[in-house]
């Protein structure tokens, strides 16, 4: 009876290997993948246009403006917290960029750094209230969605005597700053937009971080459940407030493509669509409860809304149906989701 | 203490490299010096010595609105010029908007100004405030409504004429299909500007609705549309902000339809002078808020009733190439 050699029938269960189909049938975002697949095919069947090239480059387009806040929105979700702040702060962002260039008639690329600057202090801000007042995410960021939406319309008012801003397309850097943020790349005859490589770099960054980082590990830890997380050493509040950075950054890079594919921005823009963003994560396989879910699957989740939106376009059906079919659709790539999940989880 | 210093400190530091990097960084083009170096300063006083009356305007305005930005403007001015006190607000809830009007009874303003855009919500609210004996001036939308209601006259723009003089327009200019751009799903007033173009258009026209607050998802909505019907030769925005949203999903969708729009700006004024846009419907929003003041004003000083109790329409004005580079100064000061 020496220790050194362990029954096989007695392994540890995290040393039993696994077959590769399991393993993936096990990923978080195997589910919309499936949902993904499955509204893809339904509007190629209906919808003529839908399969042209140049539709995929709208589609895409769409996903990929939802995709870049879904992105750090699912992994905050992943650490167990909400940013309802999330939908205001990029129009936030847009503003100050716009006024701070025009008001100081500086070069627009100044406007664009201190925005930068303003937006992650407004990420540093909820991040810091949450882990300082122990209050629940829900009320910190409606608050900062509120006085955010107020701070818009009040400043913008105050500064250019109008609800929106002042056009800046003739300033000094509007170029330049355009073709990072707004420009549209030709590939094969097909348009597409930039924010698409903005997304997949966002994607790419979050996963990394999520999959082959201590950060993410921490993530997961302090959205499973903080209280062990902090005891096992995690670094709970440093790594909330990065998450709540995430989101500044990426409300940063959607504001700016907001200033720079129109030039002028609207302060009342933005009220609604930090739910399309959660919306997103959660199609994707993010819990609501926090501590499961993927970058990649707030991708497919984004993905599938804007098939969705466009494909019904595509289609032709009657408008006045519009919103109940958006509702459909999400309703049941959700449910598709969760019952490939289950089926997934049975057989693990 | 420590912590708190370095932090101050740092923030100092960021400041400064902000404030270091605006004045390096500054752009010898456009910006807020050369509205300066255009602007020629403007002063208003009262042009009459009338008591000084209090009127209320209540509109059905969401927040951050363009359009009713340019109508509170004028009502401003005209308040100024008639030594009025000018209070405004807005709600685009109906039942806020009906609360919003009993506050101004209950403040017993001199005179109301409020708009129907949801006339059913409004009656009971307008009749108290006519009973309470303040002359009620109804604007923008309501014209059917406003005499029934008890108001002195409407001013605004009949949505449904106003549609009718673009599909006038739009087959003067040859067009077979046209799309007319929703972007308040359920806005009655929107239905019927639609509606009037399609009954005098004597081509085929569809609805698209898209999602107002979301831009870049305008924009993807009327490039899918365009792609999936390539037949289409014109697309109706109905406010200005969306027409520019509707250029550049033209672009995209390599259609050769002409934009139009409901509404101006300084962008749709530079549009149509650069062949972006074909033409605007204007339906003059600052004559709405200006003469609405000055007709409470008139009645409280003379009896007078313009219109004879009648809707005095302000638009539609059809803005062409011709007519956009003389009101493109005016759209800048946004009161265009």
């Amino acid at each position: 009876m020496s220790g050194s050699t362990a029954a096989p029938d007695q392994l540890d269960e995290r040393l039993v290997r696994t077959s590769p189909l399991r393993k993936l049938l096990g990923r978080p975002e195997l589910g919309s993948v499936v949902g993904a697949a499955a509204v893809f095919l339904f509007f190629a069947i209906v919808a003529d246009s839908f399969l042209q090239a140049s539709s995929f480059g709208t589609v895409l387009y769409a996903a990929s403006v939802l995709g870049i806040m879904a992105a750090p929105v699912a992994l905050l979700m992943i650490g167990g917290e909400f940013d309802l702040s999330a939908g205001v702060m990029v129009t936030s962002s847009a503003l100050i960029s716009s006024m701070f260039s025009y008001q100081m008639t500086a070069n627009v690329w100044v406007g664009v750094f201190v925005s930068l600057l303003v937006t992650l202090a407004i990420g540093a801000f909820n991040g810091f209230m949450l882990t300082r007042t122990k209050l629940p995410s829900f009320i910190i960021t409606l608050g900062t969605f509120l006085m955010l939406t107020g701070l818009n319309l009040g400043f913008t008012k105050l500064i250019s005597g109008t609800v929106s801003t002042k056009a800046i397309g003739d300033m000094e850097g509007f170029d330049s700053a355009r073709a990072l943020f707004a420009s549209t790349l030709t590939l094969g005859g097909v348009e597409f937009k930039v924010t698409i490589l903005w997304w997949v770099a966002l994607v790419g960054v979050a996963t990394w971080i999520l999959l082959r980082t201590r950060f993410g590990n921490w993530i997961f830890a302090v959205g499973g459940e903080a209280g062990a997380a902090r005891a096992v050493g995690v670094p709970v509040i440093r790594t909330k407030i990065g998450l709540y950075l995430g989101v500044a950054f990426a409300a940063w890079v959607s504001g700016q493509h907001l200033l720079f594919s129109y030039d002028v921005v609207q302060s009342g823009e933005g009220v609604g669509n930090e739910l399309t963003y959660i919306i997103a994560a959660v199609i994707g396989g993010c819990l609501i409860t926090g501590g499961y879910g993927s970058a990649i699957g707030s991708a497919v989740g984004a993905f599938i809304f804007g098939m969705t939106s466009k494909g019904i376009v595509y289609a032709e059906w009657n408008p006045d149906w519009f919103k109940f079919f958006l509702g459909a659709m999400l309703l049941l790539a959700t449910l598709l989701n969760a019952w490939v999940r289950k089926r997934a989880e049975a057989t693990a | 203490m420590a912590r708190v210093r370095t932090g101050v400190r740092a923030m100092g530091a960021v400041l400064a490299v902000v404030l270091g990097a605006s004045l390096v960084g500054c752009s010898s083009t456009g910006g807020k010096r050369a509205e300066e170096r255009a602007a020629a300063a403007a002063e208003g006083r009262a042009a009459v010595n009338t008591p000084r009356w209090t009127f209320a305007m209540v509109t059905h305005s969401g927040d951050g609105d363009t359009f009713w930005d340019i109508v509170q403007k004028g009502a401003e001015q005209a308040a100024l010029k008639d030594n009025i006190n000018f209070l405004y607000s807005h709600n685009d809830e109906a039942n806020q908007q009906a609360q919003l009007v009993q506050t101004a009874i209950d403040k017993k303003v001199d005179g109301l100004i409020v708009s129907l855009a949801k006339p059913d919500a409004m009656k009971a609210v307008v009749a108290k405030a006519v009973k309470a004996g303040i002359p009620v001036v109804t604007v923008n939308s309501g014209s059917a409504e406003s005499k029934e209601f008890g108001a002195l006259t409407h001013i605004g723009q009949d949505e449904t004429i106003a549609g009718e003089a673009v599909g006038d327009e739009l087959n003067s200019r040859d067009r077979k299909k046209a799309l007319c751009v929703l972007h308040e799903q359920g806005n009655v007033g929107h239905e019927q500007r639609c509606a009037g173009a399609k009954k005098t258009f004597d081509g085929t026209m569809q609805n698209l609705y898209v999602d107002g607050t979301n831009m870049p998802d305008v924009t993807a909505s009327i490039e899918a549309k365009l792609q999936s019907d390539k037949s289409i030769d014109a697309v109706v925005t109905l406010g200005a902000p969306f027409a520019d949203a509707a250029v550049q999903a033209k672009q995209t969708a390599g259609s050769k339809a002409e934009i139009d729009t409901f509404d101006l700006n300084a962008k749709v004024a530079t549009g149509l002078q650069t062949d972006k846009l074909g033409f605007a419907v204007d339906q003059q929003p600052y004559l709405q808020g200006y003469e609405a003041v000055d007709l409470l004003w008139l009645y409280r000083y003379n009896r007078n009733v313009l219109g004879g109790g009648l809707p005095v329409l302000t638009g539609p004005q059809i803005i062409t190439k011709d007519d956009a580079g003389a009101l493109a100064d005016y759209t800048k000061r946004g009161t265009r």
